[in-house]
């Protein structure tokens, strides 16, 4: 089938197998960043925004982005730079591979949220899984990023 | 100190917060071939025939193999240091298949889709056999998983296939019975737990090819690149000189990457067809075909007198190693060895014994704890039961009874306790959680009741006498160091904690080391990065090739200057006479090294250590358990940890609150279950359940530095002791909310209800 889509900011069209999944697509253009941690969208790896959503790539049949607009992790470098050095001042990256889909759900939640509680951002982020962290030092970067994001207004 | 002991971030963090292409898949060439494992439908068969006409006519399909296609020599995947432990058991594909997701045939198609299908085309005849599923039943059953005759143990560990034993063994100090019967009160009981899934958020993967020099190159998501190389040797029967291991980013590990789980698929096509090939576990494939922890029935015996002195422990452990016996003959003697040494203040013997069992179940592995989580688990209950029945409060009983600073272990090989505060872990634990005005509950009034537990935890730093680290560091032009090592960053952050102690030796900043690794061909030996080794094993030999390095930086410059060295001052950027009047930058030492001279500014240091220092933790847990449905809730957790002094204070925290997660994982919910045909349960992260941001309440974590003197400024291991304490804590809150004991894992709102119905009648 024939898929048009908006990828980070620039229009692409591709061919493309009509059973793929938006994740595969999205690796098989570069972006890298997108990663699978299960096939049955529980662990959030696979975030990335549709029309500014944040979806589940692996469970998303490529067919439903047509025409809409993608954004990965390749497309919010500013952004991830910015969120993603406070999570390194946590060191709370650690291995860094749930990190990309985990960033792009921080990243919507805060274009939803104007001043999340503690409790609406554990409930936010519930889907994106890690197992290194144990979340604590998640937590703490969001709340200072915040902090900071506030501070800049 | 001016870094080591700073929160410096990582270096390598800004690649993975902007998700940069540094994993095994991402770095894959686009030509590989897609290996796939056909997987055995059977808990235990013999293959009487297998058809693969059909599936290699496919157009697509480059190979399909079967035991006729591979070398039949047994090896381990066991990923363990010389002299190797496990047993040689198990070869790449076998007419015999011994769990539910064994290995039958291997596909390498050009793409997903045809290796797919290709599977399904692939038609095979089991002979179906009785399986031994029950790891209680397991030792001398007629059903015996390993008949072959070519089964062997390098290692004399008191294994014997014929009786379906992996290893056995007896310890004994002391005479225990007569000291037993002395005792004024025994507490004796059995706890089980459960096989759990490291769950790294990156499954198994590798991909393979060979390179210019006609040599086979495996590229893997691995934490033991060098034992991968000889385990695949053996695999493949080629030699070793003949393969090249690199392992790029890795998205965690846990242990699970301490086994060789899915190299040898994509190297036997590659060594068999010459193209690159690749492999990556779907989550399926990880968690029924991998290397979970051992399933363990641990039983305690506990002698005191009435004043709460523990005199004498009983350990007896059946640890349950499945199909393989992939770290059977060693998780097994964490149980005891690194339980029994907690409670050395009175202990006056101890017994310890144990038998490793092969059942149909999949291979068991290495998983962060290796075996002390389970003895842990099984004696901190006990004690807690202990308690109990004295009626002595529980951090009272360990305040009598704890192993402290000074003391000789017997239980741990008579090593000397050099460097301990688990005295004031235990003290700030109980200050944290509120230890005296909540113990041991409070009824909320709303069918709720909120109540405390606590644990210890002991772990090692290395394997003593066996684990080996080596550090390159080279002086390059203008003065930055490259630091080359065998050690295996999986996200703990190993390669920033040894550029911080390279750093710190050559007073320079952080970002004048750059650091890389492992590729077998270039790095220096390392056993690899497991039981929590790296810091301790691999740093020593991090400054002490520092050391070296501004010693050889020193006689250049003594030549340089005509000065004797000993009155030479290196401050990290130049090098002075102490009198002030002659000096050379350590940029011009670099820059001149470079022609005509034959000066070596490069040093390799190695470290093995006869000893492994205990870090100590105690964990202090306040529930809630809710009597209507059973549901317990972990409000918050303060873990209070000794691990010598923290190299990177942020990165000891977050690999202390990652830690106490996954222990919360294995108290509440995590289980690997199977139905009476062997098949598991739970095949998606639908139903093995990990831990989410909402099922771990708050995580408060306190360091109590010791100093230990053997360790690099003083440092022991942090990875493993922090997933101890929570099953043994969450267990012993739940008793004091509900009197009831929980003794197998994991405990689940059904067995809370259970247990409180029964306990009313």
């Amino acid at each position: 089938m024939r898929i048009k889509m908006n990828l980070n900011g620039k229009p692409l069209e591709s061919d493309a197998s009509a059973d793929m999944v938006l994740l595969d697509f999205l690796r098989e253009h570069e972006c890298y960043s997108v990663k699978r941690g299960c096939e049955t969208s529980n662990c959030g790896l696979c975030t990335v925004l549709v029309d500014d959503k944040p979806i589940l790539s692996c469970s998303y049949p490529l067919a439903r982005a047509n025409g809409k607009s993608v954004t990965t992790l390749e497309g919010l470098q500013d952004e991830a730079k910015e969120f993603g050095g406070f999570m390194a001042d946590e060191g709370a990256e650690q291995c860094g591979f749930c990190s990309p889909g985990f960033i792009m759900n921080v990243l919507a939640m805060v274009n939803e949220f104007e001043n999340p509680t503690d409790s609406e951002i554990l409930n936010f982020l519930s889907g994106n899984m890690c197992r290194c962290t144990g979340y604590e030092g998640q937590l703490r970067a969001i709340k200072k990023y915040l902090a900071f994001k506030g501070a800049e207004k | 100190m001016r870094i080591v002991n700073t929160s410096v971030r990582k270096k390598d963090a800004m690649a993975l917060v902007t998700g940069q292409p540094v994993y095994t898949d991402d770095i894959a060439p686009k030509n590989c071939l897609i290996v796939k494992v056909l997987r055995s439908p059977h808990a235990h068969a013999i293959i009487k025939e297998i058809k693969t006409s059909d599936a290699k006519n496919l157009y697509g399909v480059e190979c399909v193999l079967t035991y006729n296609d591979v070398p039949q020599k047994r090896f381990t995947m066991a990923g363990q240091t010389y002299p190797e432990f496990s047993p040689y058991d198990r070869y790449i594909l076998e007419d015999r298949v011994r769990f539910v997701g064994d290995a039958v045939a291997v596909v390498a198609a050009k793409d997903e889709k045809t290796a797919e299908k290709a599977l399904k085309l692939i038609k095979v005849e089991y002979e179906v056999l009785k399986p031994v599923l029950d790891f209680r039943t397991a030792k001398d059953n007629q059903t015996i998983v390993h008949p072959e005759e070519d089964w062997k143990a390098l290692v004399e560990v008191g294994g014997d296939r014929k009786r379906n034993l992996c290893a056995s063994g007896v310890e004994t100090n002391g005479d225990l019975d007569s000291i037993m019967s002395n005792c004024d009160v025994i507490v004796s009981e059995t706890y089980h737990t459960k096989a759990v899934q490291q769950s790294m958020m990156e499954t198994f993967r590798t991909f393979t090819y060979y390179d210019t020099y006609g040599r086979l190159n495996i590229v893997s998501s691995t934490q033991v690149p060098f034992h991968v190389r000889r385990i695949l040797s053996n695999a493949l029967d080629i030699p070793k000189s003949q393969i090249r291991v690199l392992k790029p980013r890795i998205g965690g590990g846990f242990g699970a990457k301490q086994t060789v789980v899915s190299e040898v698929y994509p190297a036997i096509v590659t060594m068999l067809t010459k193209k690159p090939a690749k492999i990556v576990y779907t989550r399926e494939e990880s968690l029924i075909a991998s290397s979970p922890r051992h399933e363990m029935e641990v039983k305690v015996r506990i002698g005191a007198d009435c004043s709460g002195k523990i005199k004498a422990i009983e350990i007896n452990t059946l640890s349950n190693t499945g199909a393989f016996g992939e770290h059977g003959p060693t998780t097994v003697g964490l149980s005891g060895h690194k339980s029994i040494p907690l409670y050395t203040a009175n202990c006056e013997a101890f017994r310890f014994s144990y038998d490793v069992v092969y059942t149909n179940h999949m291979s068991a592995g290495a998983y962060r704890g290796y075996g002390a989580t389970q003895g842990q688990f099984a004696l901190e209950s006990a004690v807690n039961q202990l308690a109990s029945r004295l009626n002595i409060d529980p951090v009272k009983i360990r305040e009598m009874n704890m192993v402290r600073q000074g003391m000789i272990m017997p239980a741990y090989y008579n090593e000397p306790n050099n460097s301990c505060t688990l005295d004031k872990c235990l003290e700030t634990a109980k200050k944290n959680i509120g230890w005296d005005e909540k113990y041991p509950c409070r009824d909320m009034g709303n069918g709720k009741v909120r109540s405390v537990g606590i644990a210890m935890s002991m772990q090692g730093s290395g394997i003593s006498n066996v684990d080996k680290g080596s550090v390159t560091i080279k002086l390059n032009d203008d003065g930055f160091y490259s630091m080359n090592i065998g050690a295996t960053d999986m996200g703990t952050g190993c390669d920033t904690v040894l550029a911080q102690m390279v750093a710190e030796t050559m007073e320079c900043d952080l970002d004048n080391v750059v650091v890389y690794g492992v590729d077998t061909d270039t790095s220096p030996y390392d056993t690899g990065s497991y039981a929590s080794s790296t810091t301790y094993i691999t740093g020593t030999a991090a400054v002490h090739a520092s050391n070296e390095l501004k010693q050889r930086i020193l006689d250049v410059a003594s030549t340089k200057l005509n000065v004797p060295e000993s009155d030479l001052v290196f401050d990290g950027k130049v090098i002075r006479s102490i009198d002030n009047k002659k000096e050379i930058t350590l940029k011009d030492i670099a820059n001149e090294d470079m022609c005509g001279n034959n000066a070596v500014l490069e040093v390799t240091s190695s470290n093995f250590s006869p000893v492994s220092p205990p870090p100590f933790m105690v964990g202090a847990v306040e529930i809630e358990v809710d009597k209507e449905t059973g549901h317990v809730e972990v409000i918050n957790y303060e873990a209070v940890v000794d691990c010598g002094t923290t190299i990177n204070p942020n990165l000891a925290r977050v690999q202390t609150e990652g830690g106490i997660v996954q222990g919360i994982g294995m108290a509440l919910f995590e289980d690997i279950i199977y139905d009476n045909k062997g098949n598991l349960f739970g095949t998606s992260f639908m139903q093995y359940k990990i831990p989410s941001r909402l099922d771990m309440g708050k995580v408060n974590v306190s360091f109590e530095s010791s100093y230990e003197p053997t360790g690099p400024f003083g440092a022991k291991s942090i990875g493993e002791v922090v997933i101890n304490t929570p099953a043994p804590a969450i267990a012993h809150a739940v008793y004091n909310a509900t009197g009831v004991w929980h003794r197998e894992l994991p405990i689940t709102p059904e067995k809370v209800i259970r247990g409180m119905i029964d306990l009313e009648n």
